[in-house]
C-alpha cells in the first residue's frame, strides 16, 4: 500500500515542493534561517528616507535589492521573483520559463508615491497649489508620463511575475491585508483539490515601507516607538510590548499534489494540511472581543486538517506585538487547545523580521516548514519581561530542538480578516 | 486558471444559481431602475460632461446611503467608494432574502473586486501645496529636505481613520460590519481581472463543494480625481462629448478611451441545493466562467488577432458549445483601443460557426467600472434572462443587432482595458 495521495475526505493531497524566502534577514531560505535561529534582527534605523520628524524611525526594509529607484511595486516585483526563482528551482517543476499551473499573488498596495505626483506636480510651470489633482491631470494629460502607468497597476506586478515564469491563465492578484500570504496559500490549496490543475504558484512580496505608509500606521498608534535599538523595537508576547514594526520580504511556495509530485520523483518538503479562514464584523481594526472569528479560523484550519489541537507540536503566531493582537491571539488559543496551550511552544518570527504585512503569511508559513524539516523553534526575541495575562510557553530569546510533526500558523488582518494554516511533514 | 471541471462523476456537480442582485449606477439604486433599461425603447446614457471636464463621466444617480448603512459612525468611516459597495451588497443581501439571518450570513463567503481605496483629495492637494516649496528634483527620495518636508506635510495633512479608506480589503471589511456577512473574505485585484477572478473564485468553489453560498461584486466610483489621474497615466480615458463605447474605439486616431461610470454591483450565487433548501428562486444560473490573459504586443496593444487562439480556448472552456442562432451577449468593452476592437473582431468570428451575436456594449449606458464591471455584466445578464427579454441596442452604431423573443442563454465579456480577458454564460434554469 503506497502513501496516502488523498484526504480522508477523498481530496488530493497538497505537498510543497519548493519554497523561497527573502527577508531583512537576506535572500533565500538558508541565509534566513541561520540567522532566524540565531536570534539576529533584521531590524534597523530607515535609511531609505528621512526620518526627521517621525515617531517611529525602524523598520525591517530590504536595502539590499538592486533597483533603479524605489518604489513599491518595483521593489515588490524583484523580491517576488527572486523567491519564485528559489521555490522553482528547488521544487524542479516545469522547463525555464513555463510553470505547470496558475499563479497566486499577494501584493500590496501599488499607486502612485509622493516623488512621482511631485514630480507630475513640478511639470507643470504655472503652479497654483490650490488646483491639487487638476494640476497633476494636466501634466499626465501631456502623455510623458506614460511609463509610470504599469508600474502602479496591479495587474502589471503579477502580468511580469506570470511572464518570466511562465505560468498558467491568468495570474491571480489578491489582498487580505496581513492575511494575504496565507490566503495566497489557500487558493492554490483549493485549486488543487478541486483539480483544476496539479500545481500552483503561491507568492507573496511586501516592498512598500515609504513615509505615508509608515506615517499612516504611526497615526493609528499601531507602530512601535522602541528606535533604539533598533532589534528591540519588536516584543511579541512580552508585558511591555508597544506596537508593530513595519517590514519588506516575500515569500513563495511551489504546491503539488502529492500524486503528481511522487509521479515525477520530487522531494516532498511538507504538506498543508489544512486551511481555515473567517470574517470579523466586529471592527476595522479590532478583534471580536471574544475572539470568536479567530477561534472559528483556527478550529476549522484543524478540521480541515483533521487533526485535534493536541496534535499540534508548535504554533508560529500572527504576534504582531501590538498590545491588542498578542492578547486576542492568545485568549482565542486558550479557546480552542484549553489547557494544552500552556505546554505548546509558540514564537513570533516578528520579532526580528517585523511586520511584512502583505507577505507575512507566506514568509512565516515557510519558517512553520523549516521548523519541520530542522527540528529547531526560532526563538521570540525581546521576551525578557513575560505577561502574566499572557502564559504561554513562548520560545524565549534562543531557539530550541524539539521534534515537529505539525504546525499551526495564523494571520490576522486589518478589516476582520483571519487565516489560519496547517503545515505537516511528509507522511511516513 | 480555469479548466471546466467535466470529470464525469456518480454525484452531479451543483449548479451555480444567482438568487440575489445589487445593482447602483447612474440610472438608480436596485432592481427596477435597471430593468427599466431593459423595458425602454431607447434607454440614454447619464452624463456629466461639465466636473470633470475634459473626462465625462456617469456619476452615481441620488442615493440615499442611509438606507443601508443605518450607523452614522460606519458611514463617517468610508468614502463613496465603500458606500457605493457596502450599499449595493446591502440590497442583493435584501433581494437574496439573506439580510438579518444571521446563521446563514454566518456562512456565507464574501469575494470583492476592489482597486486602490480612494485617496483625500483635499489632503494630497494640502501636502502637494507644501511640497511646493521643497527642492524640484526628486526623481527618488533622496533629498533630505523634500524628506523632511513631506513627513511634516503627511503629518499634518493625514487622518488616522482615512487610512481605512484606502485599503483594498476594507471595502469587504466593511461589508462584513455593516451587514455581518462573515464565512469568510478574499479581495482580488486587477482591474477589470479582479471582477473576472472574484466571480470565477466563487463559480469554482460552488461547482466543487468548497462554499454553498457567496456575496460577490464590485464597486466604482467615477468621481475620484485620484483614479481619474491614475487613468490618465495611460491615455485611457475618453476626452470630450459623450459617445459610445462603439463610436469611441471606431475613430480614426486609434485610441479610443473608457469613459468611468459610477457603479457598484453585487451578486448572491449559491449552490441549486443551497437555494431550494431555504425555498429560493433563481434568476438564472451561471454555466460557466473563463479566464485567460492573452499576449498584447510589446507596444502595449493587441496586434490584430494574435489574441484570437486564446479567445478560441476560452470559448471551448463553456460547458456546452454555443449554439447556431442569435446570442445576445453583454459585452464589457470598455472602449479603449486596440482590445475593443479586437473583441468585437472575436465576437462577429462567432458568425462562422453560425452563431449571431447580438452585442449589448453595457459601458454604454453605465460607464466603464473596471473592478465591478464583470459583476455588473452578469447582473444584467440575470435581470434579462429573467424578464425573457434584451435589451434593446445601446446606440446607433449598427454594431448592436435586435434581438427578437426571449434569451435563454447569454454570452457575458470582460476584456480588460490593458490586460486580461473573461467570459460567462447565464442561462435560464429550469426549476419545474
Amino acid at each position: 500500500m503506497g502513501k496516502q495521495l488523498q484526504d480522508n475526505r477523498s481530496r488530493p493531497v497538497v505537498v510543497i515542493t519548493g519554497f523561497g524566502v527573502l527577508t531583512s534577514l537576506g535572500r533565500g531560505k538558508q541565509e534566513n534561517w541561520r540567522a532566524l535561529t540565531r536570534g539576529q534582527s533584521g531590524l534597523h534605523t530607515i535609511t531609505r528616507f528621512p526620518t526627521e520628524g517621525l515617531r517611529t524611525t525602524v523598520a525591517g526594509t530590504v536595502d539590499f535589492m538592486e533597483l533603479a529607484a524605489y518604489s513599491a511595486p518595483a521593489l515588490s516585483t524583484a523580491m517576488a521573483a527572486e523567491v519564485m526563482r528559489e521555490a522553482v528551482a528547488e521544487a524542479g517543476i516545469g522547463t525555464r520559463a513555463r510553470f505547470p499551473g496558475p499563479l497566486f499573488l499577494a501584493t500590496p498596495p501599488t499607486e502612485l508615491e509622493w516623488p512621482q505626483r511631485k514630480a507630475l506636480f513640478g511639470d507643470v510651470n504655472d503652479a497654483a497649489p490650490e488646483q491639487g489633482y487638476k494640476h497633476l491631470l494636466r501634466a499626465a494629460s501631456s502623455g510623458r508620463f506614460n511609463d509610470l502607468y504599469p508600474l502602479f497597476q496591479f495587474a502589471s506586478v503579477g502580468e511580469s511575475l506570470a511572464e518570466e515564469f511562465g505560468t498558467q491563465g491568468l495570474p491571480i492578484s489578491l489582498s487580505t491585508a496581513c492575511a494575504s500570504g496565507a490566503t495566497a496559500i489557500m487558493l492554490g490549496v483549493e485549486a488543487i483539490r478541486r483539480g483544476d490543475t496539479e500545481a500552483a504558484l503561491c507568492v507573496a512580496t511586501d516592498g512598500s515601507v515609504h513615509a505615508e505608509a509608515l506615517i499612516r500606521f504611526s497615526l493609528l498608534s499601531a507602530l512601535s516607538t522602541y528606535n533604539e535599538p533598533p532589534e528591540k523595537a519588536s516584543r511579541p508576547f512580552a508585558k511591555d510590548r508597544a506596537g508593530f514594526v513595519m517590514a519588506e520580504g516575500a515569500g513563495a511556495f511551489v504546491l503539488e499534489s502529492y500524486a503528481a509530485a511522487q509521479a515525477r520523483g520530487a522531494t516532498i518538503l511538507g504538506v498543508v494540511s489544512g486551511c481555515g479562514e473567517r470574517a470579523d464584523e466586529f471592527h476595522r481594526t479590532r478583534t471580536h472581543p471574544e475572539g470568536k472569528p479567530i477561534i472559528s479560523a483556527i478550529r476549522s484550519a484543524l478540521a480541515d486538517a483533521a487533526v485535534d489541537a493536541e496534535d499540534i507540536d508548535y504554533i508560529n503566531a500572527h504576534g504582531t506585538s501590538t498590545q491588542e493582537n498578542d492578547k486576542m491571539e492568545y485568549l482565542s488559543l486558550k479557546a480552542v487547545f484549553g489547557d494544552a496551550i500552556h505546554a505548546t511552544p509558540i514564537s513570533s518570527n516578528k520579532s526580528m523580521i517585523g511586520h511584512t504585512l502583505t507577505a507575512a503569511g507566506m514568509i512565516e508559513a515557510a519558517f512553520s516548514l523549516m521548523s519541520i524539516l530542522h527540528g529547531t523553534l526560532p526563538p521570540t526575541m525581546n521576551y525578557d519581561i513575560p505577561d502574566p495575562e499572557i502564559p504561554l510557553d513562548v520560545v524565549a530569546n534562543k531557539s530550541r530542538q524539539a521534534k515537529v510533526g505539525t504546525v499551526l500558523s495564523n494571520s490576522f488582518g486589518f478589516g476582520g480578516q483571519n487565516a489560519s494554516l496547517v503545515l505537516a511533514g511528509e507522511p511516513s | 486558471m480555469t479548466t471546466f471541471d467535466s470529470r464525469s462523476g456518480a454525484s452531479r456537480k451543483p449548479e451555480v444559481w444567482i438568487t440575489g442582485l445589487g445593482l447602483v449606477s447612474s440610472h438608480g439604486a436596485g432592481n427596477a431602475a435597471h430593468q427599466a433599461l431593459l423595458m425602454d425603447d431607447r434607454c440614454n446614457p447619464v452624463i456629466d460632461e461639465t466636473r470633470f471636464a475634459p473626462y465625462p463621466v456617469h456619476p452615481l444617480a441620488d442615493i440615499d446611503f442611509c438606507a443601508q448603512i443605518e450607523r452614522k459612525g460606519d458611514l463617517r468611516q468610508m468614502g463613496i467608494w465603500q458606500r457605493i459597495g457596502v450599499y449595493a451588497a446591502g440590497l442583493a443581501l435584501d433581494d437574496a432574502g439573506l439580510s438579518g439571518k444571521q446563521e446563514l450570513l454566518d456562512k456565507t463567503d464574501l469575494i470583492v473586486a476592489a482597486g486602490n481605496g480612494e485617496r483625500d483629495e483635499v489632503a494630497d492637494g494640502n501636502v502637494l501645496a507644501a511640497l511646493a516649496d521643497a527642492p524640484s528634483s526628486c526623481g527618488a527620495l533622496t533629498g533630505a529636505a523634500f524628506g523632511k518636508a513631506l513627513n511634516k506635510a503627511l503629518q499634518t495633512a493625514f487622518r488616522p481613520t482615512l487610512y481605512l479608506a484606502e485599503l483594498s480589503n476594507l471595502l469587504a471589511g466593511n461589508i462584513s460590519i455593516v451587514h455581518g456577512v462573515t464565512g469568510s473574505s478574499r479581495t482580488y485585484k486587477g482591474e477589470e481581472m479582479a471582477g473576472v477572478s472574484a466571480i470565477e473564485d466563487a463559480v469554482r468553489r460552488i461547482e466543487s463543494n468548497q462554499g454553498e453560498c457567496f456575496l460577490v461584486g464590485g464597486a466604482f466610483n467615477s468621481e475620484r480625481a485620484d483614479l481619474t489621474l491614475s487613468y490618465e497615466l495611460c491615455g485611457a480615458l475618453w476626452q470630450g462629448p459623450f459617445k459610445s463605447v462603439w463610436g469611441r474605439s471606431s475613430l480614426s486616431d486609434g485610441n479610443g478611451g473608457f469613459i468611468m461610470g459610477s457603479l457598484g454591483a453585487f451578486l448572491v450565487l449559491e449552490s441549486d441545493a443551497h437555494a431550494k433548501a431555504r425555498g429560493r428562486k433563481p434568476y438564472g444560473r451561471i454555466s460557466a466562467v473563463a479566464s485567460g490573459q492573452a499576449k498584447r504586443s510589446t507596444d502595449e496593444r493587441y496586434e490584430a488577432g494574435n489574441a484570437d487562439p486564446l479567445l478560441q480556448e476560452l470559448n471551448a472552456k463553456l460547458d456546452a458549445p454555443l449554439r447556431p442562432g442569435a446570442l445576445g451577449v453583454l459585452s464589457g468593452a470598455s472602449g479603449v483601443e486596440s482590445a475593443t476592437s479586437n473583441e468585437l473582431g472575436w465576437l462577429d468570428g462567432l458568425e462562422s460557426n453560425g452563431v449571431a451575436p447580438a452585442i449589448r456594449a453595457f459601458g454604454t449606458l453605465l460607464g466603464h467600472s473596471v473592478e465591478a464591471h464583470f459583476p455588473a455584466g452578469l447582473a444584467l445578464a440575470a435581470l434579462a434572462i429573467a424578464e425573457g427579454r434584451f435589451f434593446r441596442p445601446f446606440d446607433d452604431s449598427g454594431r448592436e443587432r435586435l434581438f427578437e423573443g426571449a434569451p435563454t442563454r447569454l454570452l457575458v465579456t470582460g476584456w480588460g482595458h490593458w490586460r486580461g480577458e473573461g467570459l460567462a454564460l447565464v442561462e435560464t434554469v429550469d426549476t419545474h
